[in-house]
């Protein structure tokens, strides 16, 4: 089913999906979005939306379950708070993209913003997963307490050469993110450490960007010919000796 | 390096004629203050915190707990309190936390504000043979209605926002599962179930017993989002965004791993045993304007079906902020004082971070009817109610209801022993120890929390009768129905409140 965003408000819009889907339609494709906010946002169960132009911000916040494509770039706060599903964003990111994100995948064929994979948490089988294919900005996985994010450096719209801003992983209590590439220690705030790739990470980065790759047509052999930096907690207790007793 | 140890705050004494070493004591201590040693009971004064479960629980009335009289030197500046602190943090380096609320501004404004009644020139209320309304509606107000003639009378055509609608104006405070033990969540509810009230989830999300009570529950999203999730913000009788707390303005939370156990894991939604963090704030709101986004893509997220309330700390700014909350599209906004409690909180942000709720309220009240929009959400005041005076003046200040943390805890059986933060609790609230949570009943808490908040109706009632009122609502904002009692002339203009005798 076929619904024309245009200039409509996101109320109106994000109504007549609301409404489409309590009629029975699985399959929607939203046309001329124009920064409408909130799409999918809330939406449970095995929904696939095609999103082209610039959705809003808050895409599939809370999500639960369907698959959204974005054929575009897209605003802050993609997957904020998502609990499962797929959006993959052919274009680029922007800030706090997958803000507390406890499940499911983001998929970015460009550059994302500040505070990428905030507070991302891991919650039983339930593993948030983040790439990006470009460059991440400062203050990438901040308090990140669970999940995997992977930055790959390779299709960079920023002329930035680094792929990584500064405050990788600050306050990191969980989680792991993985560079394609070397990552400088001055790079990582606090609570944050470099580690060497074990077997299993080695899997868990084959599996996942292999998904990635098919996603956006990329051979995941040439990708994965570059080694990768694997950014874990340091300490399992970081604020362990901050506080005594009064 | 020999260093002087600060004295004991308290010394446990033990009447050794009395006592028939039964060990009941030892067993209820869960501090480590008393021991079994050598066929008696053994105090060490420098572990008690005078909690009174000892005092409480020994058959025979041997155990009086005493202030310790000082041995130091005293002085007005370097007050025990002060010097303890000092030796504290020279030994460890180490941040103070603290529990409950601010302890260092002992004067409240409630005590000096005065209510009213009639006298001859209009009648008083009795509200025992007459109708007096406590009902309470939370959320947007219409600014006008319209009605639409049917057949057989008149139907209302405006179309109204949802509201929280409360038999009394008493709410249970945001307390989250994890600082609380489940059996007191559980208290809280079915007591907020019991009064036609609310409870607040707190932070930590609602453990999946408790969702049979989720429409008398607000749930809370706070800055870690934890236990967020669809059916979480769907069950709940309305959604409050926590941006601060009046024990911890401006700081976020911390509930170290060693608290999360499998069950709070599983509500919070975490792996067992890592720390939970909630950031300072909410990184997807740095303005007015993402306030607003939140705010909306929460209404989005329930359909527009619950109010969405806004819970921010009484700062300096406080009237500023709250207008540009209330255009953020908030039901309501919590003000939360400067006195309010807390499971854990570092003692130099309690102590001296956001102002008192009394000025909080009017100047929050006055603000919004300056700028017309009063009707367009409600307030609700926290930090500080103790009892039915202060709800009567926080409501004739401008709130439209008040919400009661410690008083609630109070009454599930709390003393007031201030180590919410170790998860001690030798009453069973703040605790995830399996032992100590056995001591209390959720059943019997719930009924002495409703008991409270029952006898505190009828003194509203009572309150509102004397005064010649016969609904709370006509309290509200009433501030001709109060007068300051050795305020000073600023105090009493923020409060927008005469002196005594005018």
């Amino acid at each position: 089913m076929h619904i024309l965003a245009d200039f409509k408000h996101y109320k109106e819009l994000n109504e007549e999906v609301a409404q489409a889907i309590s009629d029975g339609a699985a399959q929607l494709t939203l046309e001329d979005v124009n920064g409408q906010s909130f799409i999918a946002n809330g939406l449970r169960g095995s929904l696939e939306i095609d999103i082209y132009g610039t959705p809003g911000n808050d895409l599939g916040m809370f999500m639960d379950g369907p698959r959204v494509t974005v054929f575009g770039n897209v605003q802050d706060g993609v997957g904020n708070t998502m609990s499962s599903g797929t959006i993959v964003v052919h274009g680029d990111g922007r800030d706090i993209l997958g803000h507390s994100m406890r499940g499911g995948k983001i998929f970015v064929q460009g550059d994302v913003g500040y505070r990428v994979g905030i507070h991302m948490k891991t919650y039983k089988s339930s593993v948030p997963i983040i790439v990006a294919g470009g460059r991440a900005g400062d203050f990438l996985g901040e308090y990140m307490a669970g999940g995997i994010i992977i930055i790959l450096g390779i299709h960079k719209t920023s002329n930035k050469i680094d792929c990584l801003g500064d405050w990788v992983a600050t306050g990191q209590h969980g989680g792991t993110i993985y560079v394609r590439g070397e990552v400088d220690d001055q790079k990582l705030g606090d609570g944050a450490a470099q580690f060497p790739m074990t077997a299993n990470d080695e899997i868990v980065v084959k599996n996942v960007l292999t998904e990635y790759c098919s996603e956006f047509g990329l051979n995941v052999d040439s990708v994965l010919e570059t080694e990768f930096t694997k950014i874990a907690p340091g300490s399992p207790r970081l604020y362990a000796a901050f506080y005594t007793c009064d | 390096m020999e260093m002087f140890s600060s004295v004991p705050e308290f010394k446990v004494a033990i009447d050794a004629h009395r006592c028939r070493l039964c060990q009941r004591c030892v067993e209820n201590c869960s501090f480590g203050a008393l021991e079994w040693r050598e066929n008696k009971v053994k105090a060490f004064d420098d572990r008690c915190v005078a909690c009174q479960r000892c005092v409480s629980m020994c058959p025979e009335d041997a155990i009086t707990l005493h202030r310790t009289p000082s041995v130091m030197s005293t002085h007005p500046v370097w007050t025990e309190n002060a010097r303890r602190d000092v030796f504290t943090q020279a030994r460890t380096g180490a941040v103070l936390l603290a529990s409950t609320g601010n302890e260092l501004h002992e004067r409240i404004i409630f005590d000096n504000l005065l209510l009213d009644a009639c006298q001859v020139t209009n009648p008083a209320i009795d509200p025992l043979r007459e109708p007096i309304e406590l009902r309470t509606h939370i959320g947007k107000k219409p600014r006008s209605v319209e009605f639409e003639a049917i057949d057989d009378g008149i139907t209302l055509t405006t179309e109204l926002s949802p509201a929280l609608r409360l038999d009394i104006p008493i709410m249970i405070a945001q307390m989250s599962y994890g600082a609380l033990s489940l059996e007191a969540h559980e208290a809280l509810a079915r007591a907020a179930v019991m009064s036609g009230t609310t409870m607040g989830s707190g932070e930590g999300g609602l453990h999946k017993k408790l969702y049979q009570y989720a429409d008398h529950i607000v749930v809370q999203v706070a800055s870690g989002r934890f236990g967020v999730h669809l059916a979480y913000l769907n069950a709940g009788a309305a959604v409050e965004i926590k941006i601060g707390q009046g024990a911890k303005p401006g700081i976020g939370g911390h509930l170290p791993g060693i608290k999360i156990s499998e069950e709070i894991a599983e509500t919070r939604m975490i792996p067992i045993g890592v720390d939970a963090i909630s950031p300072a704030p909410h990184h997807d709101i740095y303005s007015i304007e993402d306030l607003a986004l939140l705010v909306n893509s929460l209404k989005e997220a329930t359909r527009y079906k619950k109010p969405v309330f806004v819970k921010i700390a009484a700062v300096h700014n406080v009237a500023a902020i709250s207008s540009g909350v209330c255009r953020a599209g908030a039901d309501a906004i919590v003000v939360d004082g400067f006195r309010a409690g807390t499971g854990a909180t570092p003692k130099v942000i309690r102590d001296n971070i956001g102002i008192p709720i009394e000025l909080a309220i009017a100047s929050v009240d006055q603000r919004l009817r300056d700028e017309g929009i009063r009707n367009e959400t409600s307030i609700i005041a926290s930090g500080t109610i103790r009892n039915s005076g202060d709800v009567a003046k926080a409501i004739a200040l401008g709130a439209d209801a008040v919400k009661i943390g410690t008083a609630a805890l109070i009454a599930l059986g709390c003393t007031v022993c201030k180590r919410c933060y170790t998860g001690r609790c030798a009453w069973g609230i703040t605790t995830q120890d399996p032992k100590l949570r056995s001591r209390l009943d959720p059943a019997e808490g719930a009924r002495r929390v409703a008991n409270l908040l029952a006898a505190w109706s009828i003194e509203l009632k009572e309150i509102l009768g004397a005064a010649g009122i016969n609904s709370i609502e006509s309290l509200r904002g009433n501030r001709d129905r109060l007068r300051g009692y050795e305020l000073d002339h600023t105090t009493l203009e923020i409060l927008g409140v005469q002196h005594a005798g005018r």
